[in-house]
């Protein structure tokens, strides 16, 4: 065997053992590395009671209440379970019923997160309007053929 | 084999890749002109409003191709450092320490129109998630590269230490671009996979590889002109460099 053979599976036998350790690493780290609980795991007991945690999922649509000054509240939900959110700030632009937001705070004793940042979580789709007006007008009529059958 | 393939091994010689630099650079210095000219006017002027995020949006064209070239370089830079290990090339350490800058530069560049773009669209200049603390890992680990390779005043030496550096940042890449499937993050998914295709409007992802091929270009010509002068420093003490003509001075 040459030099640089060894040398090459020195190499490839260092990167593995690394990858091997970093997929450890992460494996054990797991969930500790997300940004935010989910409704689900909310309702699971996963997130943190007694302190502040970041909980994201979509705003119900038609959940979204304005109420005195600044004060909203709103519904997060991620299809499964639902939680009531209570906010008093300025939203982000792309903050919509019907999309993702991230919202930071803690669980009050009445079942209500109190936030104190809310986050506009942005999708990965970018279209022009007129695209997005077109998937929309043929999302309609495929719900209203369905419905004709 | 045919009479017209090329030695390769000839052109791992600083003297001979020296000149066959010199003749690239024009021409990519050229096609990044060109090619960035006409992707920062379809960027501004040709692609179309975005139907949520409205003009805000086209920081895209230079936020997506910038975090893509961040992480291909050091792909790239982590290659040559292999190669130098295991073959002992001089030009292969003297290739990554030359990109090294140009990584760096295109990862900050990627963090800062991030933060202008996080700013009014999600509300935040910075957030401590998966995705963007990875990213500032990344640069870390370019400043860390440039620093060690400064720092050590024998060149084989620092050359070796730079790429065992290199080589263990590596791993880092895959957590970079995984990161936003692997856990919950703020950031979004990726708009353009290999796998999925993409979910952007056809002229968005047009103006968006024209800007990437551009930023690619870039990248050639600054970091081959980088390596010429590496080469120059590191062999000045040679014959070959003191009978070049640009050595000839009055």
């Amino acid at each position: 065997m040459k030099a640089r053979q060894k040398r090459f599976g020195f190499l490839l036998v260092g990167l593995a053992g690394l990858g091997l350790a970093a997929w450890l690493l992460l494996s054990a780290l797991d969930s500790n590395l997300s940004y935010f609980f989910s409704p689900s795991e909310v309702a699971e007991n996963k997130a943190p009671v007694d302190h502040v945690y970041r909980l994201g999922g979509l705003v119900e649509s038609g959940s979204l209440q304005r109420g005195q000054e600044l004060t909203v509240r709103f519904v997060i939900t991620d299809n499964a379970h639902k939680v009531d959110v209570a906010y008093t700030g300025i939203l982000p632009d792309l903050f919509q019923e019907g999309r993702g937001v991230i919202a930071q705070g803690r669980m009050g004793s009445d079942g209500v997160f109190v936030a104190d940042q809310v986050l506009a979580k942005h999708d990965e789709n970018y279209m022009p309007p007129e695209v997005a007006e077109a998937l929309q007008k043929s999302h309609v009529e495929g719900i209203s053929a369905m419905q004709k059958l | 084999m045919s009479a017209r393939s090329i030695s390769w091994f000839r052109f791992s010689s600083p003297a001979t890749f020296y000149h066959l630099a010199g003749k690239m650079v024009p021409w990519f210095s050229a096609i990044a002109v060109i090619l960035i000219g006409v992707g920062l006017y379809m960027s501004l002027f040709v692609a179309p409003t975005d139907y949520k995020q409205g003009e805000g949006y086209r920081i895209i064209f230079v936020h997506v191709p910038a975090a893509w070239m961040s992480m291909f370089i050091y792909v790239v830079m982590a290659l040559w450092s292999g190669i130098g290990l295991v073959f002992n090339t001089r030009l292969s350490a003297m290739m990554a320490q030359a990109l090294a800058p140009t990584g760096a530069m295109f990862t900050f560049l990627a963090l800062w129109t991030g933060a202008l773009w996080g700013k009014p669209m999600w509300g935040t200049w910075w957030v401590w998630d998966a995705r963007l603390t990875s990213e500032l890992i990344l640069l870390f680990l370019y400043i860390g590269f440039i620093a060690l390779q400064g720092a050590i005043d024998d060149n084989r030496r620092a050359d070796r230490a730079g790429a065992i550096l290199a080589l263990v940042g590596v791993v880092n890449v895959p957590i970079i671009y995984y990161s936003v499937t692997w856990w919950n993050t703020l950031h979004q998914g990726a708009s353009v996979s290999i796998s999925k295709g993409s979910s952007m409007g056809e002229v968005m992802l047009i103006t968006m590889l024209i800007m990437t091929f551009g930023f690619w270009a870039y990248a050639i010509a600054v970091s081959l002109s980088r390596v010429r002068s590496i080469i120059l420093e590191r062999d000045r003490e040679t014959t070959w460099v003191s009978e070049l003509p640009e050595m000839q001075v009055q």
